[in-house]
């Protein structure tokens, strides 16, 4: 196997300065000779998932007897518990009134009564969704796992911004863990640290503490050099100049690492639920297994509303101005809220009233029901018009081409765009895929992918040149941005679910829609950001706007356009592999199946290592392409 | 000022600064005499200051001046180790900093050695009144003690009744009063200023640099002032060094370089100075002539030369230039003229008198 790993390059290496077409070519007579050989057709019980779920059986039966266990995971799993325990019991305890007015005064506090009447509505509508319990849930989880992750990210960020060799050699670590699409690594928490809201909480954390850590180095960073040097010019000492100068300089900056950690964590809590996790996400995944919108719908709300609600917040604190304290007026208007809230606990009923919830599963299964007959024709259509296109056509070249010959055009493909290093971490991914056995699988889900991400980049350049041709267009387009940004991303799940039942078209549907706001918003300000000199200067020549896009705009924005790529791929991986839930098959589907069945779980978990693996290959063919040395900026604009 | 200079306040020897990954080894070889250009090219490290030495005396106030990127900012953050020195002797009172450990270097920035910022370096979100106090919260004054004397201060800076006022509340030359404050308010012996006015408009600068004056004057501070501004440092500077690319290339009074430039570069730099602002009458006087009459008005031999142009041109006789009490030379209105038709140079003057 090797031999040919090694002979395959060194053979194409004179041919890579030769017009690609020879290689195009080269590439195509190969697979028309060696079609159908050396593919590697999907085992469900490969040795290698077998010794997987032989080892769970076994960290399971040796759990309480361990010491690995017994004296280090077991209690880390113990204090996660207890934090999330101990928050919840508060929440209980203040009652439904009094978490709404504590909320609503916590608003207030924040941003005035504009922020504080929609937090009173927002947090009320748990209520009326008939989702009290499952929210106060999810709070907690989210509040436990935003507070470990706060934790630990925020020293660490602060280490990172402050030495330049802790950066160093932190970034490659965050790197892989916002590339790790969420799935991969539910399994393996499932084996350190079982199933249930401590597991939850820390896949949590790993999801949310990379933002944390990453915006809290950039705040650090950011702190004006002048102020720092005039501190210790006065003789500070480096622990002064932290708490005195850094800290406070970096706040407002520091808010939006809280933000976007709470809102990476909203997100998260819902996949948690996959193992056992408590809280909304619950509904949402019962409804996506299902295939039924009703279901999954008041969560999806429930979800976003909290979202909303704390960024909302958060955002609010980040912009206060820095001198003003808070107002007296404020003061009091928060206590009352708080207290009126508090007096009302005892004297309503514990529960959340039946009467007043609204209960729409009916009524939303019938309307989707209703979209799906009578759009049949529009859906199907596209649909089909897809998959025999593009989705069929794919599939059956990376399925029936030799693995080798895949390998090969990768290498050549990551080399040319990337250089070697990433070239060579790109082949190493694929032989892993390969040595893991899930290669036939693999090559759907990267077919999926493909399309998705195609699709994405097509739509996604289409509105940011319009964006950015019109400032009209994008002051209507931004919001919707803005908004679509917050959003959890497996919301995005719904529509596509209730347009397109369960396929594979839906993950791709999802996917899409899920990518699109960022490549949006990379394509415009990388067009907004071309010099207005230089515009002026091709005008001048005489250049029609078109001309003008072609040979100025885009050429100049193609950085821009290539970390939008490049982050579109990535965000497409993630949403593809959970729409394994829905119908996209494949490797997604093989990590949903690991949970669900104890048989597959060393399927479910190579199907993890392989989406990360398929994540790195893909972020290393395409990152190459700007030579940014970290994708500094992802997730994080 | 009458100090020997075994009392210099700030004593410079051999001091290197070489940036670059391989600045240790550049330092032990001839490479480091290399051009600036040719030093990076072979080694990739840029030497931005360059074997300088200098003292500086007490109360003095002592200008580095050069272009940007000449090394004078490097050097000036030298002298308290904000930036660490590649070799060279730095005694500060007599006190070697180099060999002072980290808590001593921290005493020495917070009771000795003062620096004002060129973009100020306040804290936005302190009150002007606790960006002052700053180095005394630092030392672990109480607050009320801190207050006062930070009160004190900013009247002496003219900004009393801005105490409670954040810094981007105040235009830019009162944000620097503040920094000169924050720089005044911990009672230094030493106060280093690197190119503090350089950010801010003509007008202010002006201002500015009167302030410093009379700060100089009433507090009488030892002053190490950077400048990329000629007419700046000759209205400060009691001595004025010129820095180019690393070096020290002329040392001396304004007089000095004005009237006597070490090189080109520097003739090149002080062209453009009104010669009759700067030099004195030193410069021009001569030995008087056989039978010259010797009872003409007195003026002593420091006086500046556009300051003698009314007595020479009132009397007719030679003007006598006394130093103490000896006669330095005369003056008459041919020299005058001849020196303010501005083509020749003092020597010349002399020579063709």
């Amino acid at each position: 196997m090797s031999t040919t790993a090694i002979t395959t390059p060194s053979r194409l290496r004179v041919p890579r300065w030769a017009a690609p077409a020879g290689i195009v070519v080269l590439f195509a007579a190969a697979y028309l000779v060696f079609r159908d050989t050396g593919t590697l057709p999907h085992d469900k019980s490969a040795p290698q998932f077998l010794a997987i779920t032989d080892l769970r059986e076994w960290i399971d039966d040796h759990r309480n007897s361990n010491p690995l266990f017994l004296y280090f995971l077991n209690y880390i799993r113990i204090f996660v518990g207890s934090v999330y325990t101990a928050f919840q019991s508060v929440l209980y305890a203040l009652g439904w009134p009094g978490l709404i007015g504590v909320m609503g005064a916590l608003a207030w506090l924040a941003g005035g009564w504009r922020i504080a009447l929609p937090a009173v509505a927002g947090v009320g509508s748990f209520g009326v969704l008939g989702l009290w319990q499952s929210s106060v849930d999810t709070l907690a989880l989210v509040a436990a796992s935003v507070l470990l992750s706060l934790a630990i990210g925020i020293p660490l960020g602060v280490w990172a911004g402050l030495s330049r060799g802790a950066r160093k050699a932190i970034t490659p670590v965050l790197d892989v863990m916002q590339i790790m699409p969420t799935f991969a690594y539910l399994a393996p928490l499932v084996l350190f640290f079982h199933i249930g809201a401590p597991a939850g909480a820390i896949a949590t954390m790993i999801y949310s503490i990379p933002p944390a850590i990453r915006i809290t180095a950039l705040a650090i960073e950011q702190v004006s050099p002048t102020a720092v040097e005039a501190s210790a010019s006065l003789g500070a000492t480096g622990r002064q100049t932290l708490f005195k100068v850094y800290l406070p300089l970096a706040r407002s900056t520091m808010a939006l690492a809280v933000n976007q950690t709470i809102m990476m964590a909203l997100s998260m809590v819902v996949i948690a639920n996959l193992i056992s996790a408590p809280g909304l996400g619950g509904d949402i995944i019962r409804g996506l297994s299902r295939a039924q919108v009703g279901i999954m719908l008041p969560a999806g709300i429930a979800i976003v509303v909290m979202a909303v609600l704390l960024d909302r917040m958060m955002v609010a604190l980040a912009r206060k101005d820095p001198h003003s304290w808070i107002g007296r007026a404020r003061f009091i208007g928060a206590a009352a809220l708080a207290i009126a809230g508090l007096a009302l606990t005892p004297l309503l009923p514990a529960e959340w009233p039946d009467g007043w919830t609204v209960n729409f599963v009916v009524q939303v299964n019938d309307a989707v029901h209703w979209a799906e007959t009578s759009w049949y024709g529009v859906t199907t259509f596209v649909k089909d018009v897809t998959t025999s296109l593009l989705l069929n056509p794919l599939e059956g070249l990376l399925t029936s081409a030799p693995w080798w010959l895949i390998a090969a055009a990768a290498l050549l493909l990551a080399w040319r765009v990337s250089g070697l290093r990433p070239a060579l971490t790109a082949l190493g991914c694929l032989l892993a895929i390969a040595l893991l056995g899930v290669w036939e699988h693999a090559m759907q889900t990267l077919t999926t992918v493909a399309v998705a991400v195609l699709v994405t980049l097509a739509i996604g350049l289409l509105l940011g040149v319009a964006a950015a041709r019109s400032s009209r267009y994008s002051a209507v387009q931004r919001p919707i941005l803005d908004a679509a940004q917050t959003m959890p991303a497996f919301v995005y799940l719904l529509p596509a679910l209730a347009l397109f039942e369960t396929t594979r078209f839906t993950a791709i549907f999802a996917s899409v829609i899920y990518a699109v706001p960022p490549v949006v918003r990379l394509v415009e300000d990388g067009i907004r950001a071309v010099p207005a000199t230089v515009v002026e200067a091709a005008a001048s020549a005489g250049s029609t706007p078109g001309q003008l896009l072609w040979k100025v705009q885009l050429p100049m924005a193609r950085r821009a356009i290539l970390l939008a790529a490049n982050q579109g791929i990535v965000m497409t991986l993630a949403m593809v592999v959970v729409g394994g839930l829905v119908g996209a098959g494949a490797l997604g589907y093989d990590v949903v199946v690991g949970f669900s069945q104890r048989t597959d779980f060393g399927m479910g978990f190579i199907a993890g290592i392989a989406t990360v693996l398929l994540g790195v290959m893909l972020d290393r063919i395409t990152q190459g392409a700007d030579r940014r040395p970290s994708p500094q900026r992802r997730k994080t604009t | 000022m009458g100090v020997s200079p075994d009392s210099a306040a700030i004593d410079v020897n051999g001091l290197w600064k070489i940036f670059g990954p391989k600045a240790e080894r550049v330092l032990k070889c001839d490479d480091k005499y290399l051009e600036p250009t040719a030093l990076r090219e072979k080694t990739g490290c840029t030497a931005a200051v360059r074997d300088v030495s200098f003292e500086v005396r007490p109360g003095e106030v002592f200008v580095v001046m050069g272009l940007s990127g000449s090394g004078k900012s490097t050097l000036v953050r030298c002298l308290t180790r904000l930036i660490e020195p590649s070799a060279g002797e730095i005694r500060i009172d007599g006190e070697d900093i180099g060999r002072a450990t980290p808590a001593r270097l921290r005493e020495i920035r917070r009771h000795r050695v003062s620096m004002v910022f060129q973009h100020f370096g306040l804290l936005p979100h302190r009150r002007v009144i606790d960006n002052v106090a700053y180095g005394l919260e630092i030392q672990g004054a109480a607050k009320a003690v801190r207050h006062a004397r930070a009160g004190e201060i900013l009247s002496l800076v003219g900004l009393e009744g801005h105490a409670d006022a954040y810094p981007d509340q105040l235009s830019g030359g009162m944000q620097q009063r503040v920094g000169l404050a924050r720089a005044l308010a911990v009672d230094p012996q030493v106060m280093l200023f690197d190119e503090p006015f350089s950010a801010l408009d003509p007008l202010i600068r002006r201002d500015m640099q009167a302030e410093v004056i009379r700060l100089h004057r009433e507090v009488g501070k030892t002053m190490v002032f950077i400048t990329h501004d000629l007419s700046e440092a000759l209205k400060l500077g009691e001595r004025i060094a010129i820095m180019r690319a690393g070096s020290i290339v002329q040392l001396g009074t304004p007089e000095e370089l004005v009237g006597a430039p070490a090189d080109d570069y520097v003739a090149d730099f002080v062209r453009d100075v009104p010669r009759s602002h700067v030099l004195t009458l030193r410069w021009i006087c001569r030995p008087p002539e056989p039978g010259e009459p010797l009872d003409g008005p007195v003026l002593p031999v420091g006086t500046v030369i556009k300051d003698a142009i009314g007595a020479t041109s009132s009397s007719s006789r030679p003007i006598r230039v006394i130093d103490g009490d000896e006669l330095a030379g005369v003056v008459d209105r041919v020299d005058m003229l001849t020196f303010l038709s501005g083509q020749d140079s003092a020597a010349a003057v002399r020579a063709g008198a």
